[in-house]
């Protein structure tokens, strides 16, 4: 099949996954600081104590330096689905363009417009208003984060849609089943949980730097005692919603949770590989090499967490790829094979179906409709040649999930040793709980990024769930096009983390405004 | 019963206005082109630079919504004209990235780059993305170089399975051959600086500011108003991609868009009187010292007369988005847009729209009670 140059596809994918990759390092931080920055303030405002106000004013400083390189990137996310991915935003763009207007609409311009008055207006508005403005900017930013994961887990998991073949495209049909997806909400709170992790990671870290260096102490303790719960609870909640969205994929993606796994064939009863080192020796799916070179399992796990049952059958990626066991529903899973068929016979129908409106013979059409129909479901896999094409990355996946998970069971432990510390002991004289602090701050970074990659990479050669692969997606640009602006974007999203690293670091340095005479 | 028909239009209008309301929040692009040539001293510099701080999220924020609300209303030009003009459009965001982080950073203990980089920056954004916008929006009436062929998806195309596809290789920098184009782009920078030297007459509360910005007033005015009227009079007697209604095929008809402001008069005046606005705006700062309130009348004309050019371009079976190579690949509102039911959902949402505007306003008036001086910038805590 005459399918665009690989390497354009592969180009436009790297330049997504780096504005993606530095989205994500720089917007959780404000959307969790920003829900420390309104408690800390709230607690300003009922007790009048002016050191909560500095101490508020301080992560707001944080807040700002990382708010605008989250604009900067957010903006070209926005637009590359247009630039790089024409295909897509054509065949989906009724359904998806739906969700990022509304959070322009709806979310951007409240957090954006409330970021100017709680910038500006500590000596323009009343206290109260100035409150408002600060839990408002939360709530735009938790808002837009909503509606981005909705589009998001469209993508994962298309509902609410019926395709056209006269537009060729996918329609929306059902608004709310778009809006309250299972698949959204899980990620939705899973991604909000994950960015309260990271700004506490942070506000704990850098708190316990002041702290051994002996400087701002109450500010650093009012500081912590704040994070610190957010940390624990966000943790807590980030396995809790975890556990959903995995359900959520070996329900919707089993190929996905197949890769997370490293796990090839089937079973009932299937356990969840604890630790574990992938074999570099295995080539392809069906080369009879052991995937591992040794694993830590705990049995059953798999089983139950994906389908709430110890001995429900998983499949793996040779039984996704082979077809042939038992659905949950009773049916029978097709081969890779006979989807590839049905697609192919639901690309030709639309042909069919094109040629035939076109020459003005609508009873054919009508019969070239319902074919395309019946076999829409597996419209994408016709695009595919081998079965090879449907496995993602394992290594990549598999490796990735660990890295999540093994951090948020690190993070659960660490902020419930810190509130113990700080409630009930003394948390100035700590030092190894400190430097523990100071040297985590990366981690829920690292987790995060991780996370993603399970999900995006996880889900590949997908841009949509079984309907569209990547391949299928992209725009016809050539790729020394698309290699010219990665390597543009790369420039300018590297110097935008050198230049925040190096304001943030003076910033901290700098510490916290105090009011005269006294040391916050 | 609201008809497809109906919602297409008003999501034209929608889009319209949101492109009116952008050009007008440029003012800020349009100041951070003569950060050097209107400020002499350092904290005139600096007073200039706070007043645009604090406005550049305006501007960024409509550029997000716009792009979002064309994606959603209609698809199709998001994928020919973003997928297609690539390197226009890529240019454009460059630009809009380095502002993002100009203002925040450029004063900021540790800024490794160094201040003046940063203005650079800013420079660079106010030039490029004012022009850059103008010459794209312009290509809405000269044409664009491209295909569009949905059976493409389903392999009945000689050239791949792309749906839209660019036929010139400089995707988006051949726009800048075009003299019409290039017309507006200069005027589209000029007012936008126009725009800018009113803001400050209305916003600073310095003599020698206010005196500088009344004098660049007139500096761009005259400009702007020549590179307008020359892409206005030759859009008026070019001509146009008309759309037949019943058979959907595109022809061309001569003076097209001179037809589709007869045709419809309530545009033709709101068109004009938005010009008279600009003028009167513009005029009045220049030749009345006292008069402070052009930023007003030129915003509004401002608003007005770019939403009315772009309803022209679109409304009155009108293809908004030609295609030279082939007329018949050009988009129109019919065919572009999303369906009847993402249309209508999304018109329950523009309901919120006025109820946004609202607390844009709230935050605006709080935020400006008294104009800005260089003793307000320690005092309200946040500078750049």
């Amino acid at each position: 099949m005459d399918l665009l140059s690989v390497s354009t596809v592969n180009w436009s994918r790297a330049q997504f996954a780096l504005t993606a990759g530095y989205h994500w390092i720089f917007v959780p931080l404000t959307i969790g600081l920003a829900l420390i920055m309104a408690l800390m303030e709230t607690m300003y405002v009922r007790t009048g104590d002016v050191k909560w106000k500095n101490v508020t004013k301080f992560w707001q400083k944080i807040f700002g330096i990382n708010f605008v390189i989250g604009v900067a990137t957010g903006i070209i996310l926005e637009f590359q689905f247009g630039t790089n991915w024409s295909n897509y935003s054509w065949f989906v763009g009724d359904i998806f363009g739906a969700p990022l207007a509304i959070e322009g609409i709806v979310a951007f311009f409240l957090e954006a417009t409330f970021i100017s008055i709680m910038f500006f207006g500590w000596n323009r508005v009343s206290k109260k208003a100035h409150l408002a403005s600060t839990w408002l900017v939360f709530a735009g930013a938790t808002l837009s984060a909503f509606w981005i994961l909705v589009a998001n887990a469209w993508m994962q998991y298309p509902v609410g849609m019926e395709f056209n073949p006269e537009t060729v495209r996918n329609e929306m049909v059902d608004f709310w089943a778009v809006v309250l997806s299972p698949v959204a909400y899980n990620k939705f709170l899973h991604a909000i949980y994950s960015s309260w992790a990271i700004a506490a990671g942070f506000v704990v870290g850098v708190s316990a730097w002041y702290l051994l260096k002996r400087r701002h102490i109450d500010f650093a303790l009012k500081s912590v005692k704040v994070a610190a719960i957010i940390g624990l609870v966000a943790f807590v909640m980030l396995a809790v919603t975890g556990d959903g969205s995995a359900y959520q994929v070996s329900q919707k993606q089993p190929m996905k949770l197949a890769a997370m796994e490293g796990f090839y064939e089937g079973k009932e009863g299937a356990g969840l590989v604890a630790i574990g080192m992938l074999n570099p020796a295995k080539q392809v799916h069906d080369d009879d090499v052991d995937p591992f070179v040794f694993k830590l399992e705990i049995p059953k796990l798999l089983s139950f967490l994906g389908y709430r049952n110890m001995n429900a059958f998983v499949p793996g990626i040779m039984d996704l790829v082979n077809g042939g066991y038992t659905l949950h529903d009773g049916a029978t899973a097709l081969s890779f094979e006979e989807r590839k068929a049905r697609g192919k016979i639901a690309i030709q129908a639309l042909a069919d179906y094109q040629t035939a409106k076109a020459e003005g013979r609508d009873a054919d059409a009508a019969n070239h409709e319902a074919i395309l129909k019946e076999n829409y479901a597996h419209f994408g896999y016709g695009y595919l040649e081998t079965g090879e094409e449907l496995i993602p990355d394992v290594p990549l996946t598999f490796y990735s999930f660990r890295i999540m998970v093994i951090i948020g069971f690190y993070s659960i432990l660490f902020f419930a040793i810190v509130l113990y510390f700080i409630y009930k002991k003394d948390l100035r004289d700590t030092k190894w709980l400190l430097y523990g602090a100071l040297w985590s701050i990366p981690l829920p970074i690292i987790a995060g990024q991780a996370g993603w990659i399970v999900a995006e990479v996880g889900r590949q050669p997908w841009t949509i769930q079984d309907i569209l692969p990547v391949e299928m997606a992209a725009s016809a640009i050539s790729a020394g096009n698309i290699v010219t602006t990665f390597v543009i974007f790369t420039v300018l999203f590297t110097g935008m983390l050198i230049a925040e690293v190096a304001i943030m670091v003076k910033q901290i340095k700098k510490g916290p405004d105090t009011v005269a005479g006294e040391e916050t | 019963m609201i008809t497809y028909d109906f919602l297409q239009k008003y999501w034209w209008l929608v889009m319209s206005l949101l492109g009116g309301i952008l050009v007008f929040l440029l003012f800020v692009q349009g100041g951070q082109s003569m950060l050097n040539s209107l400020a002499r001293k350092e904290d005139e510099k600096k007073l200039l630079v706070n007043a645009l701080g604090r406005k550049w999220e305006y501007t960024f924020t409509t550029l997000v919504v716009f792009g979002g609300a064309f994606f959603a209303s209609f698809p199709l030009f998001y994928s020919t004209s973003f997928g297609g003009a690539y390197w226009a459009w890529m240019i454009l965001l460059f630009c809009f990235v380095l502002q993002a982080i100009s203002y925040e950073y450029q004063s900021k203990p540790g800024n490794i780059f160094g201040p003046k980089t940063y203005r650079a920056f800013l420079f660079l954004n106010g030039v490029l993305a004012t022009f850059l916008l103008g010459v794209v929006v312009a290509s809405f009436f000269t044409g664009s170089e491209f295909t569009v062929a949905k059976g493409n998806i389903a392999g009945l195309g000689a050239s791949g399975f792309t749906i839209s596809q660019w036929q010139n290789p400089l995707h988006g920098l051949e726009l800048l051959a075009n003299v019409r184009n290039l017309s507006l782009g200069l005027a589209i920078l000029f007012l936008a600086r126009t725009l800018a030297s009113l803001f400050f007459v209305n916003r600073l509360d310095h003599e020698v500011l206010e005196n500088r910005s009344r004098k660049f007033t007139l500096y761009n005015g005259i400009p702007f108003v020549v590179f307008f009227l020359v892409f206005l009079i030759w859009t008026l007697v070019a001509e146009g991609y008309a759309v037949n209604p019943e058979t959907k095929v595109i022809y061309m008809e001569k003076m097209k868009y001179l037809h589709n402001f007869i045709d419809m008069p309530m545009i033709l005046v709101l068109f004009v009187l938005g010009v008279l606005a600009v003028l009167y705006g513009i005029f009045n700062t220049v030749f009345n010292a006292g008069f402070k309130k052009g930023i007003w009348f030129a915003g509004a004309g401002t608003i007005a007369t770019v939403t009315m050019l772009l309803l022209v371009a679109g409304y009155n079976n009108t293809a908004y988005y030609p295609s030279l190579v082939d007329p018949q690949s050009s988009l129109t509102l019919q065919n572009s847009s999303s369906s009847y039911f993402t249309l209508s959902a999304m018109a329950i949402v523009s309901l919120l729209v006025p109820f946004v505007i609202a607390y844009i306003f709230y935050a605006w008036r709080a935020l400006e009670k008294k104009k800005l001086s260089l003793d307000d910038l320690e005092s309200d805590g946040h500078t750049y």
